[in-house]
C-alpha cells in the first residue's frame, strides 16, 4: 500500500519533471534552432525571459524525483544506475553545460562568448532529454536486469531506447513551443505567436508520428511491453493522443487558449500510461516490484509524509512563482544584461525593456500592487502568530 | 564455485575503481561545497545588506544588496547544477552503498529536497524580483532562502553524521527490516557535524565576501562603498568564529569516543596510553614523526581535562581497518585547527580598534590579512572535510560497509574522472572569470555614475519604481 502510494509519488514527480522542466530543455531546442544573432533575437528573448526564474525551481523535480527512486527502491535504483551508467553520465553533462550556459550567457558582454555560451546552453539542452529518453526507453523495454554488474551498451541502444530519446526531445520542443505561444501572447508580440504557433504544430506533428512509430517498432520487437501498452494503459494512450490532435486542431484554428494545459495532460498521460503498463513491477522482465525492491515499509510510510509536508510546503510557494512570473513581476537584477537583445545584445540596460514596450506601463503596476498586497497579508499573518 | 570466481573478479574490478571514484568523489564535492557554502549564507548576507539599506535608506548597502544577489544568481545556478552531479554520482560511482542503505539515508535526502525546492523557488522570485517587487515584499521573499539554507544543510550533514556514526535501522539477512528516520537524522554526531557545518559555511562567506573589499582597499579604493562591503561580511564572520573553535574543539572530544581510529590519525595516537602528546605539524612516516612539534601530555588534556586521560590509539584495530595517510589527515586537521585561530585574530584585532578607536585597522597588514581571509576559510573548510571523509576510510558506513564495496563495479572511472576534472577547471575559471566581470562592469558604472554630476545614469529611470527608489 505504502510502496503504492510512494511509486505514485515517484511518477508524480517524473510527470512534473517531464512537463515542467521537459519545457526548458526544449526551451533550448527552439533557442538553437532559432537562427542567426539578427534573426533569432525575438524568439531568444522571449525563451530567455520565460525560462529565467523558473528553470532551476523545476530542476529540482529531477533531484526529487532521483531522491525518492534511491530511498523507496533502492535495489531497482542501482540496477539502472549500474546497467546505464552511460546515459546517465551523458545526460548529467548536458545537465551542467545547459545550466552553466544559460546562467553565464546572461552576464556575458562580448558578442563572441555571450554565442559561446549561448550555443553550449542550446546544444546541451538536446543532450539530457536525448539520453534521459534512452533510459526510460530501456527499462520500458524490460533491458535493465535486476543485479546488473556493469554497463551495457546493448541495454539503451535498442530501436525502442533510441526512439524514446528521440520521442523525449520532441515532446520537450512541442511542450516548450506551446509554452512559448502563451508567453507570447501574454507580452503582446503577434509575431512570435503566429512564430511558435507553427513551431508547436510542426513538433506536434514529429512528436506524433514518433510515438506512432515507437508503438509499431514496440509490436514487432517487444509484443510483452506492446500488449501492456495497448492493454490497461489502453486508455491513457488514447487521451494523449486525442489531446495530441487536440492542441493541433485548436492551433491551427488559431485559438491557442487552453492548449498549455491540454499538451501537458497528454504529456502526463504518456507518462501514467507507461506507469500503469508496467505496475507493480519496477524492472519489466525482472521479479522487481514496488514492493520488494528494498526499502521497509517504514522507509516508504516516512516517505509518504514527507510528501505530504512537502505539497503544503511547496505547492503555494511554486503558486506564487508561477503567479509572480505570469505578471510578469520578475525581471533582470540591476544592470543585468538585456536579455531581449540576445547574442547581438547592447548592454547597459536594464533587461526586457525591448519585448515590454506595448503595456509596460499598466499591467505591471496593478500586478505589483495585487502581489504586494498579498504579501502584506502573509507578513501580517506571520507577525500575528509570532505574537499569539 | 562459480560463485568465487564471480567473487574474485568482482574484487578485482573492485579494487580498480575505488581510488578513482574516491578521487571523481573527492573533485566533485570539494567543489560543490565551496559554492553550496555560498549557497547557504551568502543569502543571509545579502538580506543583511538589503535590511540596513532600507531600514537606514542606505544607499550604498542597497547597491551592495542589488550587486550581490546578481552574483549569488550565477552560483546559484552553478550550484544547482554541480549539486545535481553528486546526487547522480552517489548512484553511478557508489551503487552498493545506495543497494544496502539507499532506504536509509536517503530519507535526510528526501528532507533536503524540500529545502532545495524553497530555496530554488524563493530565489526565482527574490532574484528577478528588484524591479517590480516593493521593497520590503522583495525582503521577505528572500527570507525562505536563507532558512532553507540552513536547514537544508542540517538534511545533507544528517547523512554525513549518519555516514560517521550509522544507527536507527535494523538489517536482517543483508536487508533493512526497520528504519527509525528521526534517530537517522538525529544520529549521534549529527549535534555537533551540523553546526560546525553551517558556522563553517557563514565564515566561508563572511571571509570571502570581506576578502573581496579588502583587495579593493588594498589597491587604494577606499571609500564607503568598499567598507560597508567589507564590514557586511567581515563582522558576521568574525562573529561566528570564537563559537565555531568551540563548537569544533567539542566536536573533536566527541570524535575521541564515536570515531576513535579517525580521532587517532588525526592526532597521531598509535598506541592507546594516557599521557598522550600533542602533535603540532609533523609527518608520520613508517612508525616515526618527523618535524613536528610535541607539546607532552596536551592530548589527553584536551581528550579528558587530565593529563591521565586514556586516548584510543589505532592498534586497537587491525591494519586494514585503518584509514590510509595519517598524516594527510593530521596535518589538514592542524591547518584547519590554525586557520580558525588565525581568523580569530584578525577579528580581535578588529574589536580592540572598534572599541578603542572607533575605527577599522589602518594597518596594511590587517587588509592583506582580510584579502586572504576568504581563501583561507575556504581551505579550512575542505581541510575538515578531508579530516572527516579520509578518517573514515576504508569504510563508508562506519563500521558497516567498506568504500570497495560501496563503489561501481562499472569500468572507466578513470574516464569520468578525467573528464570531470577538466569539466570542473573549466567551470571554476569560467565561474571566476563572470563574477570578475561583472564586478568590472560595476566600478566602470561607478565611473559612469560619478561621471554624472546631477541624476542618475540614463538607464536609471527605469528603476525608480525598485525598492531604492528615491
Amino acid at each position: 500500500m505504502a510502496a503504492d502510494a510512494v511509486g505514485g509519488i515517484l511518477l508524480a514527480g517524473i510527470t512534473l519533471y517531464a512537463v515542467l522542466g521537459g519545457a526548458d530543455f526544449g526551451g533550448g531546442l527552439w533557442d538553437l534552432l532559432a537562427g542567426t544573432t539578427a534573426r533569432g533575437r525575438a524568439p531568444r528573448a522571449l525563451i530567455d525571459e520565460s525560462i529565467t526564474p523558473v528553470w532551476e525551481a523545476n530542476h529540482v523535480w529531477l533531484v526529487f524525483d532521483l531522491v525518492i527512486f534511491w530511498t523507496a527502491f533502492p535495489h531497482a535504483f542501482a540496477a539502472v544506475m549500474i546497467a546505464l551508467a552511460l546515459p546517465l553520465w551523458l545526460a548529467v553533462g548536458g545537465i551542467v553545460l545547459r545550466g552553466a550556459g544559460f546562467a553565464f550567457r546572461k552576464e556575458i558582454t562580448r558578442l563572441s562568448l555571450r554565442r559561446a555560451a549561448g550555443a553550449t546552453f542550446a546544444f546541451s539542452s538536446l543532450l539530457t532529454p536525448f539520453f534521459m529518453g534512452t533510459v526510460i526507453g530501456a527499462i520500458a523495454a524490460g533491458a535493465v536486469p535486476a543485479n546488473a554488474s556493469h554497463a551495457s551498451l546493448a541495454v539503451w541502444t535498442s530501436p525502442t531506447a533510441l526512439l524514446a530519446g528521440f520521442l523525449f526531445v520532441a515532446a520537450c520542443g512541442y511542450l516548450a513551443a506551446v509554452y512559448l505561444i502563451g508567453e507570447a501572447g501574454r507580452r503582446g508580440g503577434s509575431v512570435m505567436k503566429t512564430y511558435f504557433t507553427r513551431r508547436a504544430q510542426a513538433a506536434a506533428i514529429v512528436a506524433g508520428a514518433l510515438s506512432l512509430a515507437a508503438l509499431v517498432e514496440l509490436h514487432h520487437s517487444n509484443p510483452a511491453l506492446y500488449g501492456r501498452l495497448t492493454g490497461r494503459a489502453l486508455p491513457l494512450i488514447v487521451l494523449s493522443g486525442v489531446c495530441g490532435l487536440a492542441v493541433l486542431a485548436l492551433l491551427t484554428a488559431g485559438r491557442p487558449r487552453g492548449t498549455r494545459l491540454i499538451a501537458a495532460l497528454g504529456i502526463a498521460a504518456v507518462v501514467w500510461g507507461w506507469g500503469v503498463a508496467q505496475y507493480p513491477v519496477l524492472l519489466p522482465g525482472t521479479s522487481v516490484t514496488l514492493t520488494n525492491a528494498g526499502a521497509p515499509a517504514s522507509t516508504l510510510v516516512a516517505l509518504v509524509v514527507l510528501f505530504i509536508v512537502a505539497l503544503v510546503l511547496i505547492g503555494p510557494s511554486f503558486a506564487l512563482l508561477f503567479t509572480l512570473q505570469s505578471r510578469r513581476l520578475l525581471g533582470a537584477g540591476e544592470d543585468g544584461v538585456l536579455p531581449a537583445a540576445g547574442p547581438a545584445g547592447r548592454t547597459g540596460r536594464p533587461a526586457a525593456a525591448l519585448p515590454r514596450q506595448p503595456s509596460a506601463d499598466r499591467q505591471p503596476a496593478r500586478a505589483a500592487r495585487a502581489a504586494a498586497r498579498a504579501m502584506i497579508a502573509v507578513a501580517v499573518l506571520a507577525r500575528w502568530l509570532r505574537h499569539r | 564455485m562459480r560463485a568465487h570466481e564471480t567473487a574474485l573478479l568482482f574484487a578485482s574490478r573492485v579494487a580498480g575503481q575505488v581510488v578513482p571514484a574516491r578521487a571523481q568523489m573527492a573533485t566533485t564535492l570539494g567543489f560543490h561545497i565551496i559554492l553550496a557554502c555560498l549557497g547557504i549564507a551568502l543569502p543571509s548576507v545579502v538580506l543583511l545588506a538589503e535590511f540596513i539599506g532600507l531600514r537606514r535608506r542606505d544607499e550604498v548597502a542597497m547597491r551592495l544588496a542589488r550587486r550581490w544577489s546578481q552574483a549569488m544568481g550565477v552560483l546559484i545556478a552553478v550550484g544547482a547544477v554541480t549539486g545535481t552531479v553528486l546526487s547522480f554520482e552517489m548512484g553511478l560511482l557508489w551503487p552498493g552503498l545506495m543497494r544496502s542503505y539507499g532506504a536509509v539515508l536517503g530519507f535526510p535526502f528526501a528532507v533536503e529536497g524540500i529545502f532545495f525546492f524553497l530555496e530554488a523557488i524563493f530565489a526565482g522570485i527574490y532574484l528577478w524580483g528588484w524591479r517590480l517587487l516593493p521593497g520590503w515584499a522583495h525582503w521577505w521573499s528572500g527570507v525562505p532562502i536563507a532558512l532553507s539554507g540552513i536547514f537544508g544543510a542540517m538534511s545533507v550533514i544528517a547523512v554525513n553524521s549518519w555516514m560517521n556514526t550509522p544507527g536507527g535501522f535494523t538489517e536482517q539477512n543483508g536487508r533493512i527490516t526497520s528504519v527509525d528516520v528521526w534517530q537517522v537524522f538525529f544520529s549521534r554526531s549529527a549535534v555537533y557535524e551540523m553546526p560546525h557545518m553551517i558556522l563553517a559555511a557563514y565564515m566561508v562567506t563572511g571571509f570571502t565576501v570581506a576578502g573581496v573589499y579588502a583587495a579593493g582597499i588594498l589597491r587604494g579604493r577606499r571609500d564607503r562603498y568598499h567598507y560597508t562591503g567589507f564590514a557586511l561580511g567581515f563582522v558576521p564572520a568574525a562573529v561566528l568564529t570564537p563559537f565555531q573553535i568551540f563548537v569544533g574543539d567539542t566536536a573533536a572530544r566527541a570524535i575521541a569516543h564515536d570515531q576513535p581510529v579517525k580521532f587517532a590519525s588525526m592526532e597521531y595516537v598509535a598506541r592507546t596510553s594516557r599521557h598522550v602528546p600533542e602533535w603540532l605539524g609533523g609527518v608520520y612516516l613508517n612508525g616515526h614523526i618527523y618535524a613536528g612539534l610535541k607539546i607532552p601530555y596536551a592530548d589527553s588534556l584536551l581528550v579528558g581535562f587530565g593529563p591521565g586521560t586514556q586516548v584510543t590509539g589505532w592498534d586497537t584495530v587491525p591494519p586494514a581497518d585503518r584509514p590510509p595517510l595519517p598524516w594527510l589527515i593530521h596535518l589538514c586537521f592542524d591547518l584547519m585547527v590554525l586557520i580558525g585561530f588565525l581568523l580569530l585574530l584578525a577579528g580581535l584585532w578588529a574589536a580592540w580598534e572598534w572599541w578603542r578607536r572607533r575605527r577599522l585597522p589602518p594597518q596594511r597588514l590587517f587588509w592583506a590579512a582580510g584579502a586572504v581571509s576568504g581563501v583561507a576559510a575556504i581551505i579550512a573548510m575542505e581541510c575538515g572535510w578531508v579530516v572527516t571523509e579520509v578518517g573514515r576510510q576504508p569504510w563508508v558506513v562506519y563500521r558497516l560497509q567498506t568504500t570497495a564495496a560501496a563503489a561501481t563495479t562499472n569500468g572507466g572511472v578513470l574516464a569520468s574522472l578525467s573528464l570531470v576534472v577538466v569539466a570542473y577547471a573549466m567551470l571554476g575559471a569560467a565561474t571566476i572569470a563572470i563574477l570578475r566581470m561583472l564586478s568590472r562592469r560595476w566600478r566602470r558604472g561607478d565611473l559612469e555614475e560619478a561621471a554624472i554630476p546631477y541624476g542618475p545614469p540614463p538607464w536609471a529611470a527605469d528603476q525608480a519604481t525598485g525598492p531604492a527608489g528615491p
